[in-house]
């Protein structure tokens, strides 16, 4: 027998060794990554305050360096809320920090990726990173350069300011370098802002890249989501870890009180009758619970199927306006149409599915599909298409009854807002086809479709009635003046009773 | 010929009229037509060929559909009248492209052709009578004169023993008129190597005669010449092809006309006989054969049931190539020389034409 070495390891270190999981494989998808988490961050931290997002972005190439990959310097500036001064060191500076452990809407769920762009960083240039941010209100701007201590998971605070904020700015700077292979990520780069643009309208991106080109991507509207509000967890959602932290935050003396406090939508009488079905005491008091209890209590809730659906409001759909308002500006298209399903949940956690759909103008017209972009919690999903849940609907859907064939240009939208989203993996690039979920997408997308299909065979008519007309336009003054020849006539007989005839006859086949 | 010609143009004004008159008086003009679909096809017995029956189709310019192949028809008779007018003659090929010009772009050729073949049943000439000729050529050789009628060459005579090679049945001398007949009879064979030797052997001499090479199936502007002979000079014809299913119906189609030109009279030649080389010629003579192929024996059971091959003499051929399974071609009398065919079979052959001669 040999020995082995055991030893333990800081989320800093664990996130560190395993850094593909989270979108850091190589310099390319490490740039995109990078890019997609601090844009994240700072949508999250304007929308939570109904702030119309200014969000601005440069990628800097100090040095005109040969060396692959090569070191840029990244600076993405918001204007959201700004972070408390004693709460910038961790909040940049420690894995697994944050103000997103919470129930309720959000692009990031583990407050994870922002440091593990910064991690990432300076790994690789052995740099550190500079935050400067200043919260509403406030006379002070702070200005911190920390690195991380990555084997014990703590920010190092290298240099402090303070400056006054005459201007009373809000929002948050970062500035770091990273290395990255931006030639390569600057197709998804570019594409992960347009479809923001799409998803968040309200917001004015910009983007200025290492060769100095600018990307804009302007504000179409003002208007905001509803942000989310916090929910209790519902029962059905909770698993044995979350049961033990719920129940030793509780203050409920027993265990009745306990369920109609820490989960949503329940009531006396519910709590009464799940804990009867449960087969467990409701004056039991909560100090008194079993490990063995807390398991049955759990599998009951799973089982119960006499809760409330979960409350969806924690979750901040775009809704129709403002999902059509995004649409119309990135994709500038004839025809949109947008339907927001009902909210629905699955295994206790509430979802809302939202679709879209856009023809003509200036969708792209893909070689026999039909284009597909794909959101969940406002976060474009641009890898893994093929995986997801609603690369199978828009593919089992058939198109030919919409009126829509594989030549046309099609682009179809899908927003999924969920407390949890189902990604497959922990890379959030495709989501799993969940029955409950895939209908609603099933749902929506039929019921765009057939708008759009209403509105192609109408377009159809008219046009068909254009060429028909045509024709007339063009044999009848021919026939008029082959057989005046033919007859040895001189003068033209009046075409126009005719057409006159013809273009009434038209009106009435449109009607 | 210039009756002719002046039936044709007034058909052609006709159409143009009515398509004016209409138009003046507000109504969306239409022509009425024979249809030409195979169910409206019939053989009849007293024309000895095939006729369209009484279904009409109706051509709008209401109908979408319609306008188009309309205009394209009007167009087509505008344009062979100023053909005809200008006397110039035209081809399949040049009308199709001459339709450019006018802004009437026909899909393809086909489509041009069949508009063609409309105008024939609507004004019901056959389109050799308003200028427009096949590019297929055949011969003609015998002692006949004509007087050309063509721009250039009007009032010119031509005696048709005058080139040793025949001369070519083109639209100069389809329109000439025929002015002094030596021969009696004429004489139609299938293959230019026959037509050759008949005219080294000096058959048109020997037997008074005026020769045609069909050049396989006939056009229709050589079944129309050999209509003429039959009728304007009386003469008796004599069709000579191989002795197989694929002669017979070559000779048929000069007699009897074809499906195809059911709407158009005076193609067809129905005195004019099949004299050989028939099934019992090939026994008689005891040719030098080749077996029927699965494909003959498929044509042979088709004619048989073909209402045009009724008579005693087709049948009893069919019956016999069915039984003997073989075919011989013309120069299978080679065999018994070069000039055995002339010398031997051919006045057989007219001597018995002469006995069932009425």
């Amino acid at each position: 027998m040999s020995l082995e070495a055991f030893q333990e390891i800081s989320p800093a270190d664990f996130f560190y060794r395993n850094r593909d999981i989270a979108g850091f494989t190589n310099p390319s998808r490490a740039l995109y990554s990078t890019i997609r988490e601090l844009v994240e961050n700072s949508l999250d931290a304007c929308e939570t305050s109904m702030i119309t997002p200014d969000i601005y972005v440069r990628l800097r190439q100090p040095v005109e360096a040969e060396n692959y990959p090569t070191v840029y310097e990244v600076r993405v500036m918001d204007n959201g809320l700004g972070v408390p001064p004693d709460v910038i060191p961790s909040a940049f500076g420690q894995v697994l920090f944050g103000s997103k452990y919470r129930l309720r809407q959000a692009r990031g769920t583990f407050g994870l990726g922002v440091k593990m762009a910064l991690l990432y960083g300076q790994i690789t240039t052995h740099s550190a990173t500079r935050v400067i941010s200043a919260t509403i209100g406030s006379g002070e701007i702070h200005e911190y350069t920390l690195t991380m201590d990555i084997q014990g998971n703590k920010p190092i605070i290298l240099e402090r300011k303070v400056k006054p904020n005459r201007g009373r700015w809000h929002g948050t700077i970062v500035e770091f370098s990273t290395e990255g292979d931006y030639p390569r990520a600057m197709p998804k780069i570019v594409e992960y802002l347009r479809q923001t643009a799409i998803v968040a309208p309200y917001a004015d991106i910009t983007f200025v890249d290492p060769r100095g080109r600018i990307y804009r991507f302007e504000r179409a509207t003002t208007k905001m989501p509803r942000p989310p509000r916090e929910a209790k967890p519902h029962p059905e959602g909770v698993d044995v870890e979350t049961f033990k932290r719920l129940l030793t935050a509780s203050t409920a003396r027993n265990l009745r009180d306990f369920m109609t406090e820490s989960f949503q939508r329940i009531g006396r009488r519910t709590a009464d009758a799940f804990l009867e079905y449960a087969g467990v005491n409701p004056r039991k008091a909560t100090a008194n619970i079993s490990p063995e209890e807390i398991l049955t209590l759990v599998n009951a809730m799973k089982s119960f199927g006499r809760f409330l659906p979960p409350d969806a409001s924690c979750l901040s759909p775009l809704g129709e306006e403002l999902l059509e308002a995004g649409i119309r500006k990135v994709l500038k298209p004839e025809f949109v149409a947008v339907h927001q399903r009902p909210p629905a949940s699955y295994s206790g956690y509430p979802f809302i599915v939202e679709v879209g759909i856009a023809y003509g103008g200036e969708v792209p017209k893909e070689d026999n599909k039909i284009t597909l972009l794909r959101f969940a919690n406002k976060i474009p999903l641009l890898f893994d298409e093929a995986s997801d849940v609603s690369w199978k609907v828009v593919n089992s859907l058939d198109w030919r009854r919409y009126n829509v064939t594989m030549d046309m240009p099609v682009a179809v939208i899908t927003h999924l807002c969920s407390t949890k989203i189902p990604y497959k993996t922990v890379g959030k690039e495709y989501i799993a086809d969940r029955p409950e979920i895939e209908r609603e997408i099933l749902c929506g997308l039929r019921e765009v479709a057939r708008r759009l299909s209403a509105f192609i065979s109408r377009r159809r008519s008219v046009e068909m009635e254009r060429r028909r007309l045509n024709i007339f336009l063009k044999y009848l003054p021919k026939l008029a003046s082959f057989s005046t020849s033919l007859a040895g006539k001189k003068e033209e007989p009046d075409i126009n009773p005719l057409l006159r005839k013809v273009s009434r006859l038209a009106v009435v086949d449109e009607g | 010929m210039r009756d002719k010609k002046k039936r044709v143009e007034e058909a052609l004004v006709r159409v143009g009229s009515s398509i004016y008159e209409q138009l003046r008086t507000g109504n969306f003009p239409y022509v009425e037509l024979p249809s030409r679909s195979t169910s409206n096809i019939y053989y009849d017995e007293e024309y000895r060929q095939y006729v369209l029956g009484e279904r009409k189709i109706r051509r709008s310019s209401r109908n979408i559909r319609h306008i188009r192949p309309l205009t394209q028809l009007v167009w087509a008779a505008y344009f062979v009248k100023e053909l005809t007018g200008q006397g110039r003659t035209s081809t399949l090929r040049d009308v199709y492209y001459s339709a450019q010009a006018y802004e009437m772009n026909f899909t393809d050729q086909p489509e041009s052709d069949n508009v063609l073949t409309d105008l024939e049943a609507l004004i019901g000439h056959p389109r050799e009578d308003f200028n427009v000729f096949p590019e297929e050529r055949s011969a003609i050789f015998g002692d006949l004169t004509i007087e050309y009628t063509v721009p250039g060459y009007e009032g010119r005579r031509l005696n048709l023993t005058s080139h040793p090679d025949g001369v070519m049945i083109g639209p100069a001398l389809t329109n000439a008129e025929f002015v002094e007949c030596k021969a009696d009879k004429v004489i139609a064979v299938e293959k230019g190597a026959l037509f050759t030797r008949f005219v080294e052997e000096r058959v048109h001499e020997r037997y008074n005669a005026v020769l045609v090479q069909t050049a396989g199936q006939a056009p229709r502007a050589t079944r129309a010449l050999i209509r003429r002979l039959n009728v304007e000079l009386k003469l008796p014809v004599i069709v000579l092809t191989d002795g197989d299913p694929w002669g017979m119906h070559i000779a048929m189609v000069i007699i009897s006309g074809s499906a195809n030109a059911a709407h158009v009279r005076e193609l067809n030649t129905p005195d004019a006989k099949w004299m050989g080389v028939w099934a019992t010629d090939i026994i008689e003579y005891k040719l030098p054969t080749d077996p029927l192929n699965d494909l003959d024996v498929k044509r042979l059971h088709e004619l048989s049931k073909d209402p045009r091959y009724k008579d005693p003499l087709w049948k009893r051929e069919i019956n016999t190539f069915l039984k003997i399974k073989r075919k011989a071609e013309q120069e299978a009398f080679s065999r018994y020389g070069l000039t055995f065919i002339v010398d031997e079979y051919l006045p057989a052959k007219i001597e018995e034409f002469n006995r069932e001669a009425p």
